[in-house]
């Protein structure tokens, strides 16, 4: 713990001596504010008659989510492992009483962390339109609990793919696709069969995100999200035991 | 301190290290001694636990180095042939850093940390960032890291290549006042720090342990001859056949330089005696003597000799 708290410092630290950091901040923060304002311009003008708040909001979590989320915490991820190939400071790292579990769990909650202050940020936007119109609590809660599990699991897919590779850019643009994919695959229900899109369904992020913008928390959702950061931590522990065989670093 | 039982290490096809045994005891300096690519890196990737070994065992400490490799990776302080470290943190930082990951905490950590920069002389620059330091100095803090948990095994790779003369000394120095501290391995391919710095080489060729011996010893076995250096100045013809009626000297080559308008010959004797004897025939005959001089002996001459031995030795054997 006394390990992974030493290494998380490192690697929280190093988010915010480099400028990508708060480029990246600044973006996330703009494109959400210009989706919070044009989400809630349209409903205003356009959703007579509708429940006006539920479906800004859920408009609002699926554009955040699916615009923004989608390009920014690939970039957020892309260096971790990926970097530290590159400069070959992963040797050092590997040659220190650190198990391999307690660097993905350092990089993985300190990406997580950055994440998490980024997205604190947002918050702002709902705040604020509180103050002017109050709403019930719980479609904000639910909706920024199925954004943080999602972001979740983009760090982990990130964090496996950097796993992979000594180029950044690499790691960033095939993480992207990773989490594209997962995204897209349900997007044309005439593509497959029923029995396949079915399977593809229970499968896609996109799928499971649904409940969430409409206030819903559903925990056959959460173990989806969780069972997908699962699973792609374990592959990042086996890309990383895989320099026992290769011998490269 | 280390033992190390018929390790091999294989990658694909390529054999890196084969076959290879030897054991240090507590508190001894032992110098890998051998050209690029020989297996040097690849034997101490296997004892600080980077990656296991194909066959054989080795042991740190009594510790296992797969099987306990955790155990082990607490024992040893190491430092890596190319250092690179994260230019973005300062070095006092940095070295926080690596004392917490080696469960050194609070007090101990502070007085830690302060220890290795004093010790390595990194007082100046310690809070600036690893990435706008010199070579020597980033040299200095890949060694204080390896130093900060007062390890019980120290493994240097090539701990002096890439930096200038004076940096050189200064890092054997410090190699030299941790005797009695840790045991230490280091590796270099320059004979002459290894006679200096270790108490004993081990000489690794294509993955193999060719010989091991203390650096002495080696010198002795393998300069069955001594090789001298003369600059005349007079005719090379002449002083080259005075030179070679000399008794005792068996050879006599000329080493031509293009800078140099001296004569200069390379001259093989089986004693060292012989040198004066070269200085007074050249005097009485009325050239200038510039300069003689012992050859010393690089790694490359002590290879080709070891290398020839063992080939010799393996044709009696068949």
């Amino acid at each position: 713990m006394h390990r992974t708290w030493a290494l998380y410092k490192k690697e929280v630290r190093s988010y915010f001596v480099t400028p990508l950091f708060y480029v990246m901040t600044a973006v996330f923060l703009c494109l959400c504010g210009w989706f919070f304002y044009s989400d809630l311009n349209f409903f205003t003008q356009f959703g007579f008659g509708m429940d006006i708040l539920s479906n800004f909001f859920q408009l609002l979590f699926v554009d955040m989510a699916t615009k923004v989320m989608t390009f920014i915490v690939p970039l957020l991820t892309m260096r971790l492992f990926a970097e530290e190939r590159k400069l070959g400071t992963i040797e050092l790292l590997f040659t220190y009483p650190l198990r391999d579990g307690e660097i993905v769990a350092g990089k993985f909650l300190a990406a997580a962390t950055v994440f998490l202050i980024m997205l604190a940020g947002t918050l702002l936007y709902p705040l604020y339109l509180f103050s002017v119109q109050p709403f019930p609590f719980q479609l904000v809660a639910a909706g920024y609990s199925g954004l943080l599990l999602l972001g979740l699991v983009f760090i982990a897919i990130g964090l496996f793919v950097s796993s992979l590779t000594d180029s950044q850019v690499v790691a960033g643009v095939f993480s992207l696709f990773l989490v594209g994919v997962l995204w897209l695959m349900t997007w044309n229900e005439a593509a497959g069969s029923d029995q396949v899109m079915t399977v593809l369904k229970a499968f896609s992020t996109f799928d499971h995100f649904w409940n969430f913008s409409k206030g819903v928390i559903d925990s056959s959702d959460v173990s989806y999200y969780l069972l997908i950061i699962a699973f792609f931590t374990i592959l990042t522990l086996r890309s990383l035991e895989s320099r026992r065989w290769r011998g490269r670093r | 301190m280390i033992d190390v039982e018929r390790l091999r290490k294989q990658f694909g096809s390529t054999v890196a290290v084969d076959d290879v045994s030897f054991h240090v005891k507590r508190g001894e300096i032992i110098g890998l001694l051998g050209p690029n690519g020989s297996g040097k890196t690849t034997i101490m990737r296997i004892l600080t636990g980077f990656f296991p070994p194909t066959s054989g065992r080795a042991r740190v400490g009594g510790l296992d180095v797969e099987s306990e490799s955790i155990g082990v990776r607490r024992l040893i302080g190491y430092l890596p042939e190319s250092v690179v470290l994260y230019p973005d943190i300062p070095v006092a930082r940095y070295l926080r850093f690596c004392g917490e990951v080696k469960d050194l905490r609070g007090p101990k950590l502070r007085s830690r940390v302060e220890a290795v920069i004093q010790a390595v002389g990194l007082g100046e620059v310690r809070k600036r960032e690893i990435g706008k330091l010199s070579k020597g100095f980033r040299q200095r803090v890949g060694l204080a890291q390896a130093l900060i948990a007062e390890p019980a095994l120290l493994i240097l790779d090539e701990p002096t290549v890439g930096l200038d003369p004076n940096q050189v000394i200064d890092i054997r120095n410090l190699i030299r006042e941790l005797r009695g501290q840790s045991t230490i391995l280091l590796s270099t391919h320059i004979l002459h720090e290894a006679s200096i710095v270790c108490d004993r080489a081990i000489i690794i060729h294509r993955g193999h342990i060719i010989a091991e011996d203390t650096t002495e010893a080696l010198n002795r076995r393998v300069q069955g001859f001594y090789q001298t250096l003369v600059r005349v100045e007079g005719p090379v013809g002449e002083v080259t056949a005075a030179l070679q009626a000399i008794p005792g000297v068996e050879q006599v080559n000329e080493d031509h330089v293009p800078s140099d308008a001296t004569t200069r010959l390379k001259i093989v004797s089986r004693d060292e005696a012989v040198r004066k004897v070269i200085a007074r025939t050249i005097i009485d005959r009325g050239w200038s003597l510039v300069e003689v001089s012992p050859i010393t002996m690089t790694l490359e001459d002590l290879f080709v000799r070891l290398v020839g031995e063992e080939r010799r030795h393996e044709m009696r054997v068949n």
